[in-house]
């Protein structure tokens, strides 16, 4: 990666245009050429520094629900856990973190619902209790990772 | 609203956007539709707000960003909006949110993120931060993460995919 594909990346993380040549906007702005910007986005997703390159959806707005929710999971089970844990498709994120709440998960779901029906099914199949911490209310911040 | 072509749309494009000169015209050829109708759809769905961002997912720890620490605060109820906004102005600061708080097992109901290369620069970030914002009276703890289980987008209904932060 050198400094081009680390100005791409800035560039992106805050926006892409909806226009026909969409490529060719951005490599003008950047002063490459729309050739060159397509083969280092290739590159970029096959190294795995880009995950993927399109659009994030709302999920409320979509009409799903989005929630994060803990467990404190005894050290000796934190494997077997994970792995029931990770089971779920609604789990889009898993981190272990540094408390003893150790376990902290995003779920996504496509019916507002279905929230309590995961976190019931997660503390049947894990026998320890969930902490459910929805959002309240999001204060915006530009997410914006300077590479 | 959205319709069943949205849906479509949204399905067509949740895996990424094709790197090709029109990439929009390569979606609409494989919906039958036209690259013009394509672009009007994601524009309305953008402008709609189903589209939150549009632009690349970076995997922040590929990029050298592995210290990752989640930020909880007891802050007082009737303050949490006024500080909430405070600290997601912050630059060092990727996501805030009230969230609601869980008695004296957990009582903090304001979370931040804050990303960097290393745990000494956090918290030498969330030093700063609680003195810019004025946070020194209230209770925190830092949460650095150990290990990412998954990190993935959402399924989705129609099996579209979202990808998903601390939402």
């Amino acid at each position: 990666m050198d400094d081009i594909d680390r100005t791409i990346i800035n560039h992106l993380q805050q926006g892409f245009p909806i226009c026909p040549s969409p490529y060719r906007q951005v490599a003008e702005t950047l002063a490459i050429s729309e050739a060159d910007l397509i083969e280092r986005l290739k590159q970029l997703l096959e190294q795995g520094i880009l995950s993927r390159f399109g659009p994030m959806y709302h999920a409320e707005q979509m009409g799903g629900a989005l929630t994060l929710a803990a467990l404190k999971v005894p050290e000796p089970r934190f494997d077997e856990v994970t792995e029931i844990v990770n089971s779920f498709p609604e789990v889009a994120h898993n981190y272990a973190r540094s408390h003893a709440l150790n376990m902290w998960f995003v779920l996504a779901t496509e019916q507002p619902e279905q929230v309590q029906n995961v976190i019931q099914a997660i503390e049947q199949q894990t026998g320890l209790p969930v902490y459910n911490m929805p959002k309240i209310q999001e204060y915006y911040v530009g997410l914006q990772l300077d590479v | 609203m959205i319709d069943a072509v949205d849906y479509q749309l949204i399905a067509a494009v949740q895996k990424g956007l094709p790197i090709a000169a029109r990439p929009y015209a390569v979606v609409a050829e494989r919906l039958s539709l036209d690259e013009q109708e394509v672009i009007e759809r994601l524009s309305r769905l953008k402008s709609q707000g189903l589209i939150k961002r549009w632009g690349v997912v970076v995997k922040h720890r590929q990029l050298g960003y592995r210290a990752n620490a989640m930020i909880v605060m007891n802050v007082p109820d009737e303050r949490v909006a006024e500080i909430g906004a405070k600290v997601s102005q912050q630059a060092c600061v990727n996501l805030c949110y009230q969230r609601p708080s869980q008695g004296d097992t957990w009582p903090y109901n304001l979370y931040c993120m804050i990303h960097g290369k290393s745990r000494e620069v956090v918290l030498q970030q969330w030093q700063e931060l609680q003195q810019v914002c004025d946070l020194a009276d209230y209770a925190f703890e830092v949460l650095f993460s150990r290990r990412c289980f998954k990190q993935r987008g959402a399924l989705y209904r129609h099996n579209q995919a979202q990808d998903v932060l601390h939402g």
